[in-house]
Order: structure tokens, then C-alpha cells, then sequence
């Protein structure tokens, strides 16, 4: 499983919890499978030209990524952000 | 006779609908609802009185639409919000939904949406799921019409909607890129409407496209009649016409007549209100002289009066932005305006004297009147 944390901007989908499991081989999967129990997360974090947003961060562990065909392995992490920006 | 009224009250920073007595004399507020969100639009759907959409988003997070069928005590978020296609050839993405636009009263569960970067969807099950309208997003045009450098600060706009209310085939759309186009087939093909529509800002003054068009509005009491505030004036077109009369020409010279929005009179086809904005040298976008103002015509445009009682005599640096002004449908008239500073102002004396609803709230983005 992959352990994926939810920052505050979401977690209006995931009932107010920081830190959920999720399974899946790409970045892709993992939110496609969050999605699946919280409907209309992805979209908020990802383009459908499946760009991750522009205001948005993604790390697999300390790395961050871009792409969401980028791979995970059993006991990844996810760490999503909301990047400093806006006012 | 005056009715309560609810203005929906879109912004930077969430929204808000302010709901008034029977004589629009004290105003609740319900907010905000979506604290922090960016609220293009809240519309109330007119077909049924009682549900409203709203177009969101945030700093971060990507648009969406919300429905509420409780009066906005509850929100539930659109399964397939409106997207450009996967693999879309020119690699767009919905930035923002920026104009809802309830379908026909033919057409109950049908809703329109303009988005930035410009592009056109529909919802056939009251805004749920969205589709694209292929006649405009695929348009062999679409490059020109919406090149991907033109647009405002908040990127380029398809910023109206508006349907012919005798024929849901009929259409037109506002652009900040393409003027206004026109449709009779419901989106299927598309054609410009921009004869005699100055661009100050091209070498062409008066070219087939490439208008700004801030807002448009069909007379209510006789739908051939089209108003239009233009980036560049004030214009009027009477249909089957073709070409745009710039009745802008008549405002006082000292004020000009560049603005973001224009409002008709839903019982008299003659009448109609505008916000003056400078237009001058930078383009402060900001009330003449610090002096701000509405300014009436009740001659289709051979005139205009000036209204300003109750707003600031100086230093009132007002900017009402494309969504922000309207009317009711009571009767004396009420006419209400939210401006970038958050201030909110009604008017209950068809623009005769006005006074503050509310203030200090986010930068105000669109007001929307309707029954309460």
C-alpha cells in the first residue's frame, strides 16, 4: 500500500483526515484509486490533460515529480501540497 | 410592488447571498459559504426557483461546480465538472468556470457554462456532468479567435451566454477575443457578429473579430434588441440588423464610456444603466475622477443621465467588474453593484439615489439578483 498525505485544501473530500492508504503502480493509479472513495479529489489536483496543477505539489518520498505516470512501490509515500503561493 | 430579493454575491475570497424583506429595506447575510474559494459565479435557476450552481475554484486546487438545492445550506460537487477532452490537440485545461448560464425555459435540466481559457460546455442533468460543445471548442477558428496569448489578467474568457428566450437554438456568445458570436443551431456552427465594433487595440480598427466584448444583454421585453459594453464603448444592435450603433458616443465626454457591464430594464426596451470605468491613459479601470456614478439612458442610447446620489462626491475609486452589476424585477426597480473594494450597493429608485448593503468583504466578482 501506499501511504498518501492529504494537505488541509483537501481534505473537505477526505472528512477531514491528513493521512490515507491507497494502492496503485504510478502516481496515476493512486490518485485514481483515491478518487474512487472520494469522488472529484483528482480533478482538484490534476488537469485533464493529466498535468498536476500549477499550484500544486507532488512528492514520492523526498522526491518531488511532475508526471503521474512516475512509479510507486509497496510502501512509497505520497506527500501532496498545496505550494506556497496565491495571497 | 417590491418583492424580498436575494443577491448571490460571488468572490475572491468565497460567496455570500444577502436576502432582504419585502421592501429590500434590511439585508441578512448567509456566508460565507466556500471561505477561500474563488467564486466566479452563483446563479439561481430561474426555471425552478430554488436550485443554484456555482462556478469554484481555488489558488491551488483545480474548477469545479457546486449545486445546492437548499438555498446554499448544502452543496453537492458535479460528478464530471466541465474539462477540455484528454489529449485536447491544443493542450488546454479548464482554468476557471467563469459564466453559468441556466438552458432554455424548453430545456429544464440543461445548463451552459463559459470557461478560461475560452471554451463551452453543457450539462443535460442540471450541471452533474458536462460536456463539451464541439461546434465552438473544435471550431477551425479557435486559434484565431482565442489566440492563447490574448485574454485579461485572469487569462483569457468565454464570459457570456446568453439565449435567445423565443428560440433555444438561438445563442450568442461574449468573448474577450473574439467579440460576440453568434449561433442558430444550438452550438453547432458559429459566426461573428462584430460589424462596426471598434479595437483600439489592433491595426485593424474595425475587424471581423478580435472585439472585447465585456458584456452583453438582450432587452427583456424584446429580444432583438442587444446591449453591449464593449472595451471599447457602448453599443446597440437591433436584430436583423447587422451592425452595432456605438450610442456611447452621447455620454459626457469627460467621462467616456468604457466600462465592463451594461444592465436593461426588464420592462422597457429604451432603458438601460452603465458603470462608467477610466479608460484613459494606463487604464485605471476605476470610477471617472473618482467620482463614481451610474449613467441612464431612456432613449436606446440618444442620452444618458447621470445617477450618483448616495455614492461618494470624491475619492471613490470604484471598479464593477463584468458580473457585478444588475437588476431585479420588482417594481420601483432595484438595482444592486458589487465592486473590487467589497463594497455592496443597491439602488430602489431605478438608480436614483443609492446606499451600502455591505462592505468589506473579499473583492466582489459577481451579484446576481433573483426572488427570495
Amino acid at each position: 500500500m501506499i501511504s498518501v498525505l492529504i494537505p488541509s485544501q483537501l481534505t473537505a473530500y477526505t472528512d477531514g483526515v491528513t493521512r490515507v492508504a491507497a494502492a496503485g503502480a504510478t502516481v496515476a493509479a493512486v490518485l485514481d484509486d483515491l478518487d474512487r472513495r472520494f469522488p472529484g479529489l483528482k480533478f482538484r489536483v490534476i488537469d485533464e490533460q493529466d498535468r498536476v496543477r500549477k499550484h500544486m505539489r507532488m512528492f514520492i518520498g523526498r522526491q518531488e515529480t511532475r508526471s503521474v505516470a512516475a512509479p510507486m512501490r509497496d510502501g512509497d509515500e505520497l506527500l501532496i501540497f498545496g505550494a506556497l503561493s496565491g495571497g | 410592488m417590491t418583492h424580498a430579493i436575494q443577491l448571490l454575491v460571488g468572490t475572491r475570497k468565497g460567496a455570500w447571498i444577502y436576502r432582504s424583506d419585502e421592501n429590500r429595506e434590511t439585508w441578512r447575510a448567509q456566508g460565507p459559504i466556500f471561505l477561500g474559494s474563488i467564486i466566479s459565479h452563483l446563479v439561481l435557476d430561474a426555471r425552478d426557483g430554488k436550485t443554484l450552481l456555482m462556478a469554484a475554484s481555488t489558488g491551488h486546487l483545480g474548477p469545479t461546480i457546486f449545486r445546492s438545492g437548499d438555498g446554499g445550506e448544502t452543496w453537492k460537487e458535479a460528478a464530471k465538472p466541465p474539462a477540455f477532452s484528454a489529449g485536447d490537440p491544443h493542450g488546454r485545461a479548464v482554468d476557471h468556470s467563469f459564466w453559468l448560464e441556466p438552458g432554455h425555459a424548453s430545456e429544464p435540466n440543461v445548463w451552459w457554462v463559459g470557461t478560461s481559457p475560452p471554451g463551452l460546455f453543457r450539462s443535460g442533468d442540471g450541471g452533474d456532468t458536462w460536456e463539451g460543445v464541439e461546434g465552438l471548442n473544435d471550431h477551425p477558428m479557435n486559434l484565431k479567435w482565442f489566440p492563447p496569448e490574448g485574454g485579461t489578467p485572469d487569462g483569457a474568457i468565454l464570459n457570456q451566454v446568453v439565449i435567445d428566450p423565443r428560440d433555444a437554438a438561438h445563442m450568442y456568445l461574449a468573448t474577450c477575443s473574439a467579440g460576440v458570436l453568434e449561433t442558430l443551431d444550438q452550438g453547432k456552427t458559429w459566426r461573428t457578429l462584430n460589424q462596426n465594433v471598434e479595437t483600439a487595440f489592433l491595426p485593424e480598427t474595425y475587424p471581423e473579430y478580435g472585439q472585447d466584448a465585456h458584456f452583453i444583454a438582450l432587452a427583456p421585453t424584446n429580444p432583438d434588441r442587444l446591449w453591449q459594453q464593449n472595451h471599447c464603448g457602448i453599443y446597440r444592435l437591433d436584430r436583423p440588423g447587422e451592425r452595432w450603433e456605438r450610442i456611447g458616443n452621447a455620454m459626457p465626454r469627460e467621462v467616456g464610456d468604457i466600462g465592463f457591464t451594461i444592465t436593461p430594464h426588464p420592462r422597457c426596451d429604451a432603458t438601460a444603466w452603465v458603470f462608467p470605468m477610466d479608460g484613459t491613459d494606463v487604464w485605471p479601470r476605476t470610477s471617472p475622477g473618482g467620482r463614481p456614478a451610474v449613467y441612464r439612458t431612456r432613449d436606446a442610447g440618444e442620452s444618458w443621465e447621470r445617477q450618483d446620489a448616495g455614492f461618494p462626491t470624491e475619492q471613490g475609486w470604484f471598479t464593477v467588474k463584468r458580473q457585478a452589476f444588475c437588476a431585479d424585477r420588482a417594481d420601483p426597480l432595484g438595482l444592486y453593484l458589487g465592486t473590487t473594494g467589497g463594497e455592496l450597493w443597491m439602488s430602489g429608485d431605478e438608480g436614483g439615489s443609492w446606499r451600502q448593503i455591505a462592505t468589506h468583504l473579499p473583492e466582489i466578482y459577481s451579484v446576481v439578483a433573483a426572488p427570495a
